[in-house]
């Protein structure tokens, strides 16, 4: 089991990490979101004792990364899809990290198979597509058939048949009884893949609960109704005992409401409607909110709005924002400071 | 542990499945041989130039005249074979399987040391007897006296400066970097400065030009150092450039 103990990562001026302190359980599929710069990337490679700690630590089943003997038999991760030799075919890029871990070669083709990269096994990896350099690094991830995996944004690069391949794969893994951890910014994405969440904004843990119960506390439902006499639909409203709240353009909606109930009541008192629809507050919004919030206590900076192309189901308070600086908007600058 | 066999076939595998490997240490081969066999010809040819006034003719450093410019792609291989770890971002890879990041660099070195030391020797060897061959009656044997150790002395020198640089670009991490210091270092610094009177006596502790002392069949006029000296200066360059990139290598984030 993956524990992290107070992690905390400063890079000069930028605290990337934030006193992390959380488990991963076993045996499911966990999903680690936040925003870009959050600094999930960099956690993963303080697990992997790549980064060293500026204060706290990670400890694998009560040992730290560097006490492990052939770790890749242990906990496979894939980090960066890129970063292969060039040169080196797919097969000998595999090989060489087989041979380290003492793991048989026989592994290396059953992967190559397995992630669908055969036909390519001998081909250099400078001709590779990002998805296939992307599938490349999700088996060097299962060489060594480890039971931690560790992947950061796998869908990355991957078109939607591969993004449906990598799903069923961790759910795969995780119905096998291995660990799965894997970062994301998609929320929408998680709550199909995964069962935990573990969710940061810059470096800070946000939450930590089964997925389930994030569903349950966020998905918020609600009746949306449009009316021509709203008056008389509010009094109707009010003497059942139910609350409304005004939506856009004039309509109002009803929290909780039963579709079925509220046209049936407005039928008896011969209200016409023009629209009565449900409304489902998406999963994407309330993880917005969540990591706005810390950013907004961090930085006070103006209203966050989402990443570009988010899904936003037409959600009772769907912001409309126009694309103010919000999270993470400083992240090119800081993308350029971490090249050097 | 990740048992050290296992990570020196690792390493092993790394080195020959890129073609950087054979293009340098090939280069290595023909140019050492090539100039060594133009120059041995051109010797023999015009005996009365090339023949010192008041010197003995050495006829095995005039074969290892390409030893300057094969020196160079033995650097070349050397950097490339640390750096390409560097450049590709795969030294994450390599650090996340092998997390002893000591014991990572120093089978990687054992494993550059072995390649760079065998096609050292094949190519000092075949070097020596071509340009006997072709020095004709101005020719050396090896059996004459200090000959066998200047062969010997040829492919360690090649191989300490390979490692010097395998050592120098894990201290900087950064292969363009390292080939940037390191090639104009070799061609063209440490020559200009060890010819300048006075800046010499330092040039002399140099890892190129102490470890040519190995190559030495006579003993040279106002020579500031033996062979043996010469072997040693150079092997602590190399032994503290590895331990410098050691170092580098722990202590940094990856
Ligand atoms: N090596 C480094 N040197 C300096 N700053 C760094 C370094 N690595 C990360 N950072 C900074 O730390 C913060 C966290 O970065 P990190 O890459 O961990 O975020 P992330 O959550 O993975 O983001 P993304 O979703 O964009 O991948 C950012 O502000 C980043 O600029
Ligand atoms: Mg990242």
């Amino acid at each position: 089991m993956i524990e992290l103990h107070g992690l905390t990562k400063r890079y000069g001026d930028t605290l990337a990490v934030d006193g992390l302190s959380f488990a991963v359980p076993r045996g499911v599929v966990t999903g680690f979101l936040g925003p870009n710069g959050a600094g999930k990337s960099t956690t993963m490679r303080m697990i992997l004792d790549l980064d060293r700690p500026t204060a706290g630590r990670v400890t694998l089943d009560g040992r730290r990364y560097g006490q492990l003997a052939e770790p890749l038999r242990y906990i496979g991760a894939l980090l960066e899809a890129k970063a292969v030799h060039p040169g080196r075919t797919a097969r000998d890029h595999l090989l060489w990290m087989a041979q380290s871990n003492r793991i048989p070669t026989h592994r290396v083709d059953e992967v190559l198979e397995l992630v669908g990269l055969s036909a390519v096994a001998r081909k250099r990896s400078r001709g590779f597509s990002l998805g296939m350099s992307q599938r490349l690094g999700i088996a060097s991830a299962l060489l060594g058939n480890p039971e931690i995996l560790m992947f950061d944004e796998p869908v990355n690069g991957l078109d939607p048949e591969g993004i449906v391949w990598i799903r069923t794969l961790m759910k795969g893994l995780a119905a096998e009884g291995r660990t799965v951890f894997v970062s994301s910014h998609l929320m929408s994405e998680m709550a199909l893949t995964a069962d935990h969440l573990v969710v940061i904004g810059r470096g800070r843990l946000l939450a930590d609960l089964p997925m389930a119960d994030f569903i349950k506390q966020n998905s918020r439902s609600a009746v949306r109704v449009r009316t021509p006499q709203p008056e008389l639909l509010l009094d109707v409203l009010h003497r059942a005992g139910l609350h409304a709240d005004p939506g856009p353009d004039g309509c109002y909606e009803v929290p909780d409401g039963d579709l079925a109930f509220l046209g049936e009541l407005a039928a008896d008192h011969r209200i016409t409607l023009h629209e009565l629809s449900p409304q489902q507050a998406s999963l994407e919004e309330a993880f917005m909110q969540m990591t706005s919030e810390s950013v907004e206590y961090h930085a006070g900076s103006a209203r966050p709005v989402g990443p570009a192309g988010a899904a936003v189901d037409g959600s009772p308070a769907a912001p409309s924002a126009p694309p103010a600086p919000a999270w993470g908007s400083d992240w090119q600058a800081r993308g350029k400071q971490k090249e050097n | 542990m990740a048992a050290f066999p296992a990570i020196l076939q690792s390493e092993w595998t790394k080195l020959r499945t890129v073609r950087s490997t054979v293009w340098t240490l090939g280069l290595a081969f023909v140019v050492t041989l090539g100039l060594g066999a133009l120059i041995c010809t051109l010797a023999n040819n015009n005996f009365a130039d090339f023949a010192p006034k008041n010197a003995p003719f050495d006829a095995t450093g005039t074969a290892f005249a390409g030893i300057i410019l094969g020196e160079i792609a033995m650097v070349v291989f050397g950097v490339l074979a640390v750096g390409n770890e560097y450049s590709s971002g795969m030294i994450r890879v390599s650090l996340a399987a092998v997390p002893q990041r000591a014991t990572l660099l120093i089978g990687k070195a054992v494993v550059i040391a072995l390649a760079a030391f065998a096609v050292s020797l094949a190519t000092v060897f075949i070097t020596f007897f071509t340009g006997q061959a072709l020095l004709g009656g101005h020719s050396t044997e090896i059996t004459e006296p200090h000959v066998l150790r200047a062969v010997f002395g040829a492919a360690g020198y090649l191989t300490m400066i390979c490692l010097f640089s395998a050592g120098v670009t894990a201290m900087l991490h950064n292969q363009t970097l390292a080939l940037g210091v390191l090639v104009p270092f070799f061609f063209l610094l440490s020559p200009i400065l060890g010819a300048v009177p006075k800046v010499k006596t330092v040039a002399h502790y140099f890892p190129d030009y102490a470890g040519q002392r190995m190559l030495l069949v006579y003993q040279e006029h106002n020579q500031p150092f033996g062979p043996g000296a010469g072997f040693l200066i150079c092997l602590t360059w190399t032994l503290a450039a590895l331990a410098g990139g050691v170092l580098v290598l722990r202590t940094r984030d990856a």
